[in-house]
């Protein structure tokens, strides 16, 4: 991926929660053939924990099919 | 082979050529997707996803709940995913499918295509030659409550608050025990009052730094309203992601502005310098721009615009 050309505004690493924004909250929700759901997922680490309700709080049901 | 679990990644249109020749594809040579495996295309009714097949010890349902509670997997599985997403689409226009999208087989897959097939084919046309830019702001930390010792002059901070540390300002802070009381004890007479100064001086001391410190977060929150209004007028849409936990991202300063533009690929690089301006006008906030992305926070109609950010104001 690459990144801002501009020097003050150039960064190396793709910060972990950036891709977890997009990937979380974004992207075309279908039907697999596994319907797993995110929200039933025993999220026992807090951090991801945070991450899921600070999602939640702004989007309703992200994880529940369209 | 057909059998097994596949991961899909994103969805691409199927141009009718050679499956050598998409575009996605070609760009996705060397590149291998969370199980490190190798990314292949699966075509369908005009379109064509771009999946990878994946080991049902790891990717069958009851795994896959399991291995999402680990931050390490998902990490990896994150980030092996949107390498896949980000490679396919920095040429060609690629519709991100939402994480952890799994399917039985290349038959599954079809079934997908099938399902969703007026979604990817209206978000194709709408994002073909798009680009996501990820612009966030941080609240530059405010002025300390206390100054640091041997600066007791700070209140003439509240007269610039643009330029905290000028130099040039006319009272010099650097002797102590000067200001407003000249004849005052060089040290304090009772734990906690402030030497050197009369109580009234002290709250009004008080009260500047705060006024100015109040003053600052006010130009925060109305910097965070310039670079996105400014910003949303310059893409086609634009979104509001919620500001991030700072036991997330690991910064500490506040995030006001946490945002994705659609911008025209071929617009990216005025897109960029608009930013870089803003960053200059805005001294209150630290402005980070990211992309450009694939157009992950637009692949849904009805989200453009949807979500509102905690600080950024309403936005039409």
């Amino acid at each position: 991926m690459t990144m801002a050309p501009e020097g003050p505004l150039a960064h190396q690493q793709i910060a972990l929660v950036d891709v977890l924004d997009r990937l979380l909250a974004g992207g075309v929700v279908i039907t697999g053939d596994l319907t797993l759901r995110i929200a039933d997922v025993d999220l026992v680490r807090i951090d991801l924990r945070a991450l899921i309700s600070s999602v939640n709080a702004n989007v309703p049901s992200p994880w529940e099919e369209p | 082979m057909t059998d097994g679990l596949r991961y899909a990644y994103a969805v691409v249109r199927d141009t009718g050529a050679p499956e050598a020749a998409l575009d996605a594809l070609t760009a996705l040579e060397g590149v291998t997707g969370v199980a490190d495996e190798p990314v292949y295309a699966v075509r369908h009714l005009g379109l064509a996803v771009l999946a990878g097949a994946v080991p049902a010890e790891d990717y069958d349902e009851g795994s896959l709940r399991k291995r999402l509670e680990d931050m390490a997997w998902l990490e990896k599985m994150a980030r092996a995913h949107q390498r896949v997403v980000d490679t396919a689409g920095a040429e060609s226009c690629v519709i991100p499918v939402r994480l952890a999208t799994v399917c039985h087989g290349d038959e599954g897959l079809r079934r997908m295509l099938a399902t969703g097939r007026e979604r990817f084919a209206s978000a194709l046309d709408r994002l073909e030659g798009r680009v996501e830019w990820g612009v966030k702001a941080y609240a530059t930390r405010p002025a300390a409550e206390e100054p640091p010792a041997g600066t007791a002059d700070t209140a003439d901070a509240a007269d610039a608050p643009s330029t905290p540390n000028s130099p040039s300002t006319p009272n010099s802070p650097s002797t102590p025990g000067t200001p407003g009381a000249p004849g005052a004890p060089s040290t304090p007479s009772t734990p906690g009052t402030p030497g050197a100064m009369s109580g009234r001086d002290y709250l009004r001391r008080r009260k500047a730094q705060r006024q100015a410190a109040e003053r600052r977060w006010g130009d925060t929150e109305e910097g965070a309203r310039l670079v996105h209004d400014t910003l949303s007028g310059l893409a086609e849409q634009s979104r509001l992601h919620p500001p991030q936990d700072p036991r997330l991202s690991g910064i500490s300063d506040r995030n006001v502005l946490n945002a994705a533009y659609l911008v025209r690929r071929q617009d990216s690089a005025d897109f960029a310098e608009r930013v870089g301006e803003l960053a200059g006008r805005t001294p209150a906030l630290r402005v980070e721009l990211t992309g450009p992305w694939a157009p992950y926070s637009f692949t849904a109609m009805d989200e453009t615009s949807g979500t509102e950010g905690e600080s950024a104001g309403t936005d039409g």
